[in-house]
């Protein structure tokens, strides 16, 4: 913890958060972005899904985002598993409860419950803490039992804090930079968080255009039955 | 005489479908003064068919069972074909039916439709309201997520706060001793079988006690009074079909826009008709850090928090909340106005009904919030004003100055 190595954080959004209320990075994602969920994708399968599963995802249905079976089977796909199959893994629950101290959880439906903007500042969220089992503390979820899996993407921060009167504040500050740039690592999980609230619900673009023609059609319907209504109860005072 | 009308003529020597047709529909005389809150009755009915509908295909591909149920709805959003809209249809179905029952039942209260003679109407629509909770409660578990499993933790272990039989109670509505697989199957039976058979029952119940003393409207005063003496018929009356029917449609489908838009755009509805920590697979070791209810019954879920244990026994809260969903059987008979209808009622039932609307959706709000000492006062005093209202109601109604009402429906 000592040896900071004093580098004023380049971060293009420096974290900054009340002690007692986080406070959430907006995540830039789009689900529309195909390019985007494709690399979303491809980040997940190569760090996420060696500890974690997607039991609900199937490989095929990464179709939606612009790919064929084939770059599904030739990129995407590390283990034994069929195209058709889910992306399950082989780590066994009581392992990885011994190894982390709790089992890591499926993220099928992750963007759901924790929101894009929480995954968003969690994935940057890493800082150095000795006092953890893995050296690993997060902001958003303190005493977290994930290690920084991608860390030598992000490089190592550390937690600054400053008092001001009553006042806490808590900084990040990047004290050891890695394979990328802060901006680039931001993107990275950027792009990541997209695949995950893509992956939480696959049909969710697709509802949304659905969406626009089921009310269009409800009103235009509407305005024969008014008419039909008016004309059957103009006699009526 | 063409073959349709023979076949008809052959079916209702057999059976009385015309005179069905004719008693419920075509010559079911209808006050013609029904303005928009009188639309919520027959979407009321509209949504039980949609849940109906929805429910059993939702029911083809969900599994009951504690190890499969997460996954199996989720299943049904992504392998399903066209799961993930029949899944949010039944989803904003569920909480578009409370919506519309709300309005349907405030109808009711504001032109007192319960009044002599419709006491019975409306203890049928309260009996159908308890069972749609005991359905939406039972339905809320199926998806065995955190706040399914904890949710129906909690207010089963309500019931064993009742004194004496409440632990076997509890016990013998989980089957178990948590809530476990076996509650899980037996609500799923109850959701999907028992239940809607209770519900289906009572609506035919309503409707039939309904159109046995003819429908109320928003002057409170009878059509029946005033017949032509010729055909008999009420002479501010018009057939429900097609006058109704035609007018229903245009309901129906400014219902189905507003259900539409929250169905295809915000189905969770910022995490109040799908709560997000739901999306958790149910885990017995771990409590979620808030358990709310569902916003339909935040307003009684308010009522049990604020009120203080006794003994260390929550009873108090439970007989509260039971008391406050129990006490509306009793309107047909707290209400002494000399009139029906809120248009002609006095400034003090207007308060009443003013101060009453402000607390149940202040209650609401409350009821979804984490507690804290200020919200329990809060609670506490919105509380006293809804039971005030319905408790104080025999005195000031019969207190209140009315103004005189006419002898023919107006506009």
């Amino acid at each position: 913890m000592k040896k900071i190595l004093f580098l004023v954080s380049l971060l293009a959004s420096t974290m900054a958060f009340a002690s007692s209320d986080l406070h959430l990075d907006k995540a830039p994602t789009n689900l529309s972005d195909q390019q985007s969920l494709q690399r979303g994708a491809k980040t997940f399968v190569n760090y996420c899904l060696s500890c974690h599963s997607a039991q609900a995802m199937r490989y095929n249905r990464l179709q939606d985002i612009g790919l064929t079976e084939q770059q599904i089977k030739d990129n995407l796909i590390f283990t034994d598993a069929k195209v058709g199959d889910t992306m399950t893994n082989s780590m066994s629950k009581k392992d990885a409860k011994v190894w982390f101290g709790a089992s890591p959880p499926d993220l099928s439906v992750i963007a759901r419950f924790r929101g894009v903007d929480w995954l968003y500042t969690y994935l940057r969220g890493f800082y150095r803490d000795e006092t953890r089992p893995t050296g690993w503390n997060n902001v958003a979820f303190d005493k977290v039992g994930m290690p920084h899996v991608l860390n030598e993407l992000q490089g190592e921060q550390v937690l600054h804090v400053e008092k001001h009167g009553e006042h806490e504040t808590q900084k990040l500050v990047l004290a050891k930079p890695g394979k990328m740039t802060p901006v680039e690592y931001d993107g990275m999980v950027a792009d990541l968080v997209n695949y995950l609230d893509y992956m939480g619900e696959p049909a969710k673009t697709k509802r949304m255009t659905l969406g626009i023609y089921v009310l269009l059609f409800l009103a235009i319907f509407f305005v024969p039955a008014y008419y039909l209504k008016k004309e059957y109860w103009k006699d009526i005072h | 005489m063409n073959s349709l009308t023979s076949l008809l003529g052959w079916v209702d020597e057999r059976f009385p479908l015309t005179k069905l047709w004719k008693e419920h529909l075509s010559e079911y005389y209808a006050p013609k003064n029904f303005n928009f809150w009188y639309f919520f009755g027959s979407l009321a009915l509209l949504a039980l068919v949609i849940q109906i509908v929805s429910g059993i295909f939702l029911a083809m591909n969900y599994k009951p069972d504690a190890g499969l149920a997460f996954y199996s709805v989720e299943y049904i959003m992504r392998d399903v074909e066209w799961g993930w809209l029949i899944r949010y249809i039944h989803s904003t179905g569920a909480s578009m039916f409370f919506a519309v029952i709300y309005l349907h039942m405030f109808r009711g209260l504001i032109y007192g439709s319960y009044r002599k003679p419709r006491e019975l109407v409306w203890i049928f629509g309260m009996l159908i309201y308890l069972a749609l909770m005991a359905e939406s409660f039972m339905g809320y578990l199926l998806p065995w997520g955190q706040l399914s499993y904890w949710g129906a933790q909690v207010i089963v272990n309500l019931f064993s706060a009742i004194p004496f039989i409440g632990p076997d109670l509890s016990l013998w509505i989980r089957g178990d001793y948590v809530i476990s697989d076996a509650t899980l199957n037996r609500f799923f039976a109850f959701h999907v079988v028992a239940v809607p058979l209770v519900l289906i029952g009572l609506v035919v119940a309503h409707i039939i006690a309904l159109h046995e003393v003819g429908s109320n409207n928003p002057d409170g005063i009878e059509i029946k009074k005033h017949k032509d003496p010729k055909t008999g018929l009420p002479l501010d009356g018009i057939p429900f079909h097609p006058y109704y029917t035609v007018k229903d449609i245009v309901g129906v489908i400014v219902f189905l826009m507003v259900f539409s838009a929250i169905l295809f755009f915000k189905p969770d509805m910022g995490g109040y008709f799908l709560e997000y920590a739901n999306f958790v697979p149910a885990d017995t070791m771990q409590t979620p850090q808030h358990i709310g209810a569902l916003w339909y019954f935040n307003p009684f879920y308010a009522i049990l928090r604020a009120t203080p244990p006794m003994f260390g026994s929550p009873l108090p809260g439970v007989i509260a909340m039971g008391a406050a969903v129990m006490v509306f059987f009793f309107l047909p008979w707290l209400d002494r106005g000399a009139v029906k209808s809120i248009r002609y009622r006095g400034t003090i039932y207007k308060v009443a009904v003013g101060l009453f609307v402000i607390s149940f959706i202040s209650l609401g709000i409350l009821g979804a919030q984490v507690p804290n000492p200020l919200y329990t006062i809060l609670s506490q005093i919105f509380g006293v004003i809804y039971f005030a209202f319905f408790l104080l109601m025999p005195w000031y109604t019969k207190i209140d100055k009315c103004k005189p009402v006419p002898e023919r429906v107006t506009g």
